[in-house]
């Protein structure tokens, strides 16, 4: 699932994964499960690690990231929630990856595989 | 990185659980953005949420037995003793709970119970040139650009863990050549008051997503309020860590100072027409408020002066609420002033230790609000919103 818009992971409803946030791109859609890719984070210091964990205690968070730019807030909840993030791709994501394509990723490896639609 | 052998028994939890997580955050960081070492740092400030991510975290520190090394100041969570008095907290068991026991844990690891949103100006100031650990996204951009200390765009976890460890990664912000701008905003609007920062901020944030900003055609030194309504603001909307008005911010005298031979990466302009779009986006309802909600970051000693001012000899409308929220430190100054009397003459209540996102607001749920503030808009509790200035705040509520 891509977004053109960055996430914050709090404007989402914690029991089905929707994104509840009036105007964003993924509006009305629902992240679970999802591989979601996005510019950035952002929004206040606490919510994306509050956001992630409620997600996470509903089984409705994203099962990976892929993202432009990193700042530390995603990337410490990312490293708490073990749901792999990966940045620094050689191709550029927004480029390479559209809605419905199947991509597998291994942020151990550093590798991200894309099966498209 | 490069870790002690200090580290590498930390790490193998030779110093308990507690010191063991947190170092294991603090290096996984340090490897994501290439740090080579960790530096000390003098403070730290955790921006305590007091919801799931927060608890989870500083629980695994309390339990594993780990001890703030350095100050380390918290943000308003709710205040329970007022709060039981207004409320029913049984009714909003689940949330109060999860409130109640992060606070313990904090109080247990040696936090120190600030719990305000604005601790620069009192509880916890950088000195300019101190690497610090500051969580609280309206803070990080106000300690980098305001003040000079040094400090990356912080979780509430890692700042937790820095403060716990005494260190963080030297990585971003930390280093000089970091933090020269990134984009060029151009203000062609006259920035009046605290709610002009606030646009401007709401609109810097949306448009630039990250980076540093380097302000041009701001005329003069923006008052505490004002900048504290820009650091907030853009970190609704974008993540912006830190930004420089040349000649008036601490890191650059000068726009080619700022940028340090940095090509800007955008160039944004700013008039009247943006600020009016951004504040008309901000509106979801045109009908009247039940409700005005203040202090999103918290009031300081101005704000509150300004407020009673605008409030004195007036009337809260019945049927109406009117919250105020600030610190405790400022409140008790505020009180020994003259302006906690003058607000709540009127009817307004002034409360501290309390974030507007917290269970204690749930009983305005569907109710229409107002506010000051596009960030307790985004986060708010309550129904439908209308968004303006402090003077438009009290004239819709007397």
């Amino acid at each position: 699932m891509v977004s053109k818009d960055p996430v914050c992971f709090y404007l989402v409803e914690p029991k089905t994964g929707v994104v509840r946030e009036k105007g964003h791109s993924l509006e009305g859609k629902s992240v679970a499960g999802k591989v979601l890719i996005f510019p950035t984070g952002k929004a206040s210091s606490a919510v994306q690690m509050d956001g992630l964990v409620k997600l996470l205690l509903n089984k409705k968070a994203p099962s990976a990231m892929i993202v432009c730019d990193v700042e530390p807030v995603l990337v410490g909840t990312a490293v708490l929630t073990k749901i792999p993030l990966v940045d620094r791709l050689e191709k550029e994501p927004f480029e390479t990856i559209h809605d419905g394509d199947v991509v597998k990723v291994d942020a151990d490896k550093g590798l991200v595989r894309i099966n498209k639609a | 990185m490069h870790l002690t052998r200090e580290h590498e028994q930390t790490l193998n939890g030779e110093f308990g659980a507690g010191q063991q997580a947190a170092l294991e955050l603090l290096v996984a960081i340090g490897e994501a953005f290439d740090a080579e070492n960790m530096i000390p740092i003098k403070r730290a400030h955790a921006a305590s949420s007091g919801q799931e991510g927060d608890l989870y975290f500083v629980e695994i520190l309390a339990k594993g037995r780990a001890h703030c090394k350095v100050i380390t100041t918290t943000n308003p969570i709710a205040d329970f003793d007022y709060f039981q008095k207004v409320i029913n907290i049984a009714d909003e068991h689940e949330e109060a709970s999860v409130a109640w026991r992060t606070k313990n844990y904090y109080k247990q690891i040696g936090a120190v119970m600030s719990q305000s949103c604005i601790p620069y100006l009192a509880e916890n100031i950088p000195e300019y040139g101190e690497h610090v650990a500051f969580s609280e996204s309206s803070a990080t951009p106000y300690v980098n650009s305001v003040i000079g200390g040094l400090t990356n765009r912080e979780s509430i976890q890692t700042a937790l863990a820095a403060g716990v460890i005494g260190e963080t990664p030297e990585f971003g912000l930390h280093l000089k050549e970091n933090r020269r701008g990134t984009a060029l905003v151009k203000v062609q609007t006259n920035l009046k008051d605290g709610f002009s920062y606030s646009l401007l901020g709401q609109y810097v944030g949306k448009k630039l997503g990250s980076g540093i900003p380097v302000f041009v055609g701001i005329p003069e030194r923006p008052t505490i309020d004002q900048y504290i309504n820009l650091c907030a603001m853009m970190n609704v909307t974008g993540a912006v860590p830190m930004f420089h008005i040349p000649g008036i911010t601490v890191e650059a005298k000068t726009e080619a100072e700022a940028f340090g031979g940095n090509t800007p990466q955008d160039t944004i302009v700013v008039t009247d027409r943006e600020l009016r779009g951004t504040s008309q986006e901000l509106q979801t309802t045109t009908g009247p408020a039940d409700t005005v909600i203040l202090g999103c970051p918290h009031y300081n000693l101005d704000q509150l002066s300004e407020l009673a001012n605008m409030l004195k000899g007036k009337k809260i409308k019945d049927g109406m609420s009117f919250w105020v929220n600030t610190s405790a430190t400022t409140k008790l100054l505020a009180e020994r002033t003259g302006y906690i009397a003058m607000i709540e003459e009127s009817g307004a209540h002034v409360i501290t230790d309390t974030c507007i996102d917290m269970f204690c607001w749930n009983n305005l749920r569907g109710k229409t609000g107002m506010t000051d503030s596009p960030k307790c808009a985004y986060y708010r509790r309550f129904g439908p919103v209308k968004v303006g200035t402090m003077q438009e705040c009290v004239e819709a509520s007397t």
